[in-house]
C-alpha cells in the first residue's frame, strides 16, 4: 500500500479517478434525487410534456402562436425572439460603438470629450437599471389618442412605436435576409481564398458585382411577396383610439434594444478605441508621406487594420452581450428565458427545462462563436505581409 | 511668462478644435449639442424642479421638472428597505465598513497574501454582525428583513470572498499537470462561462432545492451568493490563468531548480505574481461583477433597485420614477466610477514598471 501510494502513476491517476469520478458522482446523485424528489409530486419525467398545449398567451411573438401550441413550440418562440433582439441590437451597438470608439480617437477634442462622457455614462450604471429607465421613459409617451407623427409617418406612443412597413409576405423577407447572408458569405469566402493569379482590380470587380446582384434581388424578393390589393409602403394612421398599419414595436422590445444598444456600445466603443490605439504610428505616417488624405487615411489604412485587431475581443463581447438579452424578463419581454421560466411556473417540469435553457444556451452561444471566429480567420491578416 | 502660457493654452485649443475648417465645424455642431442637451437638463433637474421634504402635491400639480422631494422624503427607503426603521443606523454603519474595506483595499500597503484577506474576512464579519445582530445588545434582524443598499453591498462581498478563493482551485486545477483534471476543468469553465449570469442564479434559486438533500439546501439568499461566486469564479480563474500564462517559463523551472514543492511554487513564486499581471482584469471583474449584482432583482430579492422600485411604486410616488432610477443610478455609477478609474490608473502605474 505504502509503495503504491508513492508510485506517482498510479497516485496520478488515483487523482484523476476522484477527480473526474467525483464530479460525474455528484451531478447523477443530484439528478436522481431531482427526479425522485419531483416523482414524489406526482409529476412525471422526460421530455413528453413538450407535446402537451401550454395553455398561456405570449405577448410577443414572429411565428403563429396560441394558447393550444405545445411547449416545444413556445420554447422555439422564446428561442426566436432572443435570437431576434438580439439581431436587431447587436448592429445596432456595434455602429454606435464604432461611432463612438471613432469619436474618441479622431483628435477632435470636442468629440473626444463626447465620446468619454457617452462611455463613462452608460458603462457605469448596471444594464437592467438602464433596462427599466428606459422602458419607464417609453411608457410615458403620450397615449396614442395624443401622439403627433412625425417624420411622415412614425408615431412614438405609450403602447409602443408605430414605425412605416411595407406590405410584403414575412416569408420574402426571410429569403431576401438570407440573400443578403449569402451574399456576405460569398464575399468573404472569395476574399478568404483570394488565389494566387487573380489582380486586385479583377477581385474588386467581383465583389461589386457581387454587392449589384444582392441589391437587385433584394427589390425583386419584395415585389415578389407583395401583399396584392395593397399599397406597398403601409403607413399607420391614426384610427380611434389607436394607431393602424405600419409596424408596431412593443414598448418592452423598443426597451430591450436601447438598453442593449447603448450599453453594448459603451463596451464596444472601449474596445474600438484600444484597436485604434494599438495600430502603430508607422502605419498613418507612411501613408501621410504618400500623400494620402485623412479620409483615405481613416478608410484605407486606420480602419481596416482596427478592425481586424478588434476581432477576437470583439468575438467575446457579441457572445457577452447575447447573454445580457435574458434581462428581458425584468419588463416581461418574452424571450427565451422568460418563456423557460414561465413554462417551469405553470408545468413544473423543472429539470427538463432547465436542460433546455442551458443546452440551448450552449449551442446559440458556441455557434455564434464559431461563425464569428471563421470570419476573423477570413478577414485576419495572413502570413508575414504586415507585423501589427 | 503669461504669454507664453496663454499661447501654449491657444495652440493646444486650436490643434484639438480647430485643426482644419471641416474640424472647426464639427467642434462648434458637437459644442452646440453638448450646450442643448446640457441646458435641457439642467432646466429640468435644478431650474424647474422641485426641492425639499413631502411635497407630494406639488409635484403632482407640476409637469416640467424633476420632483426631487421623493428623494427628500424616501430615501430611507431606497437606502435601507424592510430594514427596522430604528436600527437603520446599523445598516448604514456596516455599508461604512465595506466602504473603508474596499478603500484600505485599493492600498498597496495592504497588498499581501495575509493582510488582504484578513481585512477581507474581519470587515465582513462586522458588516454581518452588524447587519444580522442578537450579540452585543443587538437586537436581531434576520436576512429576510434586509434590504436596499446594504443587501446589494452584502451579495457583493459575499460573492467576491467565497469567489476568489475558488477562483484560484479553479485556476490551479484548470493548468493542471494531470490531463484528465485540467479537461474536466477546462470544460466546466466554459460551459459556466457560456451560460447567462441569470439563468445561474435561476437555477439556484429556484432548482437546486429538489435536486439537494435537505440539511444542503440552506437559505435562498445564500443558495444564489453560492451560484453567483462560482459564476464568479469561472471568470476570475481565467483571468488568474491568463496572468500565469504571462509570467515566464523560467521562473517555474527555476523555482522546481531550486527544489520548491508544488505549494511553495504556487504560493511564493506563481501566484504572487499571477495577481500582479491580472490586476486590471480583476479590478474590471470586480467593477461588472458589482454592477451585475442588481439582477437579484428580478429572483425576487430587495437590493436596492428593488428597494427603489418599492419606494416609487406607492400610488402617491409613481409619478417620481425617472427621478428614482436617476438616484439609485448616481449611486451605482459613483461607485462603479471611482472603481473603474482606479483601475485605469492602476493599469498605467504598472505600464509604467514594465517600460
Amino acid at each position: 500500500m505504502q509503495s503504491l501510494l508513492k508510485n506517482r502513476a498510479f497516485r496520478d491517476a488515483a487523482l484523476q479517478v476522484a477527480f473526474v469520478g467525483g464530479l460525474v458522482l455528484m451531478v447523477v446523485a443530484m439528478f436522481l434525487a431531482g427526479r425522485a424528489n419531483l416523482e414524489a409530486q406526482g409529476m412525471t419525467s422526460g421530455f413528453g410534456f413538450l407535446e402537451r398545449a401550454t395553455g398561456w398567451r405570449i405577448s410577443f411573438s414572429l411565428i403563429e402562436y396560441d394558447t393550444n401550441s405545445s411547449y416545444a413550440h413556445a420554447v422555439m418562440v422564446g428561442i426566436l425572439n432572443s435570437l431576434f433582439l438580439g439581431v436587431i441590437s447587436l448592429p445596432i451597438a456595434t455602429i454606435i460603438g464604432v461611432t463612438v470608439g471613432v469619436m474618441r480617437t479622431s483628435g477632435n477634442g470636442m468629440a473626444e470629450l463626447l465620446g468619454t462622457t457617452f462611455v463613462e455614462l452608460f458603462r457605469n450604471v448596471p444594464l437592467i437599471l438602464q433596462l427599466l429607465f428606459w422602458y419607464t421613459l417609453l411608457l410615458a409617451l403620450p397615449s396614442p389618442r395624443h401622439a403627433e407623427p412625425i417624420f411622415g409617418g412614425i408615431a412614438l406612443t405609450g403602447r409602443g412605436i408605430y414605425l412605416p412597413g411595407l406590405n410584403v409576405a414575412a416569408s420574402s423577407v426571410f429569403v431576401a435576409f438570407l440573400l443578403l447572408l449569402a451574399c456576405f458569405a460569398l464575399g468573404l469566402w472569395m476574399n478568404a481564398k483570394r488565389w494566387p493569379g487573380l489582380h486586385l482590380h479583377q477581385a474588386r470587380r467581383e465583389r461589386n458585382i457581387l454587392w449589384a446582384l444582392a441589391l437587385i434581388a433584394i427589390p425583386v424578393m419584395f415585389w415578389l411577396g407583395r401583399i396584392p390589393e395593397t399599397p406597398l409602403v403601409d403607413i399607420p394612421r391614426a384610427a380611434g383610439l389607436n394607431y393602424k398599419g405600419g409596424i408596431r414595436v412593443s414598448p418592452e422590445l423598443m426597451a430591450c434594444v436601447i438598453a442593449i444598444a447603448i450599453y453594448g456600445a459603451a463596451y464596444i466603443a472601449e474596445i474600438v478605441r484600444a484597436g485604434f490605439n494599438a495600430i502603430p504610428k508607422g502605419q498613418y505616417e507612411a501613408g501621410h508621406a504618400l500623400g494620402l488624405s485623412s479620409w483615405h487615411i481613416f478608410s484605407r489604412i486606420r480602419l481596416p487594420l482596427a478592425i481586424r485587431i478588434v476581432m477576437p475581443t470583439m468575438i467575446n463581447q457579441y457572445v457577452w452581450l447575447f447573454k445580457a438579452t435574458t434581462i428581458g424578463i425584468a419588463i416581461s419581454f418574452t424571450d427565451f428565458f422568460m418563456v423557460i421560466s414561465t413554462a417551469i411556473n405553470q408545468s413544473g417540469q423543472t429539470l427538463e427545462l432547465i436542460a433546455i435553457l442551458m443546452g440551448g444556451f450552449l449551442i446559440i452561444n458556441y455557434s455564434m462563436a464559431w461563425v464569428l471566429n471563421r470570419v476573423n480567420d477570413a478577414i485576419k491578416l495572413k502570413g508575414t505581409q504586415l507585423r501589427i | 511668462m503669461s504669454t507664453a502660457a496663454s499661447d501654449t493654452t491657444m495652440s493646444y485649443i486650436r490643434k484639438h478644435y480647430f485643426a482644419t475648417p471641416l474640424n472647426s465645424a464639427i467642434s462648434v455642431l458637437l459644442a452646440l449639442f453638448t450646450l442643448w442637451v446640457l441646458w435641457s437638463l439642467f432646466d429640468w433637474a435644478v431650474l424647474k424642479a422641485i426641492w425639499g421634504k413631502g411635497l407630494n402635491e406639488e409635484c403632482r400639480a407640476h409637469e416640467h421638472g424633476a420632483c426631487w422631494s421623493f428623494v427628500a422624503t424616501r430615501w430611507r427607503i431606497v437606502l435601507f428597505g424592510l430594514y427596522p426603521f430604528e436600527e437603520q443606523w446599523r445598516s448604514a454603519l456596516a455599508c461604512l465598513v465595506m466602504l473603508a474595506v474596499a478603500v484600505l483595499s485599493c492600498m498597496p500597503a495592504f497588498w499581501s497574501a495575509k493582510r488582504l484577506p484578513i481585512l477581507w474576512v474581519l470587515g465582513f464579519a462586522t458588516f454581518f454582525v452588524l447587519m444580522r445582530g442578537g450579540v452585543f445588545g443587538l437586537t436581531e434582524v434576520t436576512e429576510r428583513d434586509w434590504g436596499g443598499l446594504s443587501l446589494t453591498v452584502f451579495i457583493f462581498a459575499a460573492v467576491c470572498l467565497l469567489g476568489m478563493p475558488l477562483a484560484i482551485i479553479f485556476a490551479l486545477l484548470r493548468r493542471s499537470e494531470l490531463p484528465w483534471i485540467a479537461k474536466t476543468m477546462a470544460l466546466v469553465i466554459d460551459v459556466i462561462r457560456s451560460l447567462p449570469l441569470l439563468s445561474i442564479m435561476f437555477t439556484f434559486a429556484i432548482v437546486l432545492p429538489f435536486v439537494l438533500p435537505d440539511w444542503a439546501i440552506g437559505d435562498k439568499l445564500y443558495r444564489v451568493i453560492v451560484g453567483y461566486a462560482i459564476f464568479f469564479a469561472c471568470y476570475q480563474a481565467e483571468i488568474i490563468r491568463g496572468g500565469m500564462q504571462a509570467l515566464l517559463m523560467g521562473q517555474e523551472e527555476a523555482a522546481k531548480a531550486l527544489g520548491m514543492g508544488y505549494w511553495h511554487r504556487i504560493g511564493y513564486i506563481i501566484l504572487p505574481q499571477a495577481f500582479r499581471n491580472a490586476l486590471p482584469p480583476t479590478i474590471n471583474q470586480f467593477v461588472i461583477t458589482f454592477k451585475e449584482t442588481s439582477l437579484v432583482t428580478i429572483i425576487g430579492f430587495f437590493d436596492i433597485l428593488a428597494s427603489g422600485r418599492a419606494a416609487a411604486g406607492t400610488a402617491d410616488w409613481s409619478f417620481a420614477t425617472i427621478e428614482m432610477y436617476l438616484f439609485v443610478g448616481f449611486l451605482f455609477f459613483i461607485f462603479v466610477f471611482c472603481l473603474s478609474r482606479y483601475g485605469a490608473y492602476l493599469e498605467r502605474r504598472m505600464a509604467v514598471g514594465s517600460r
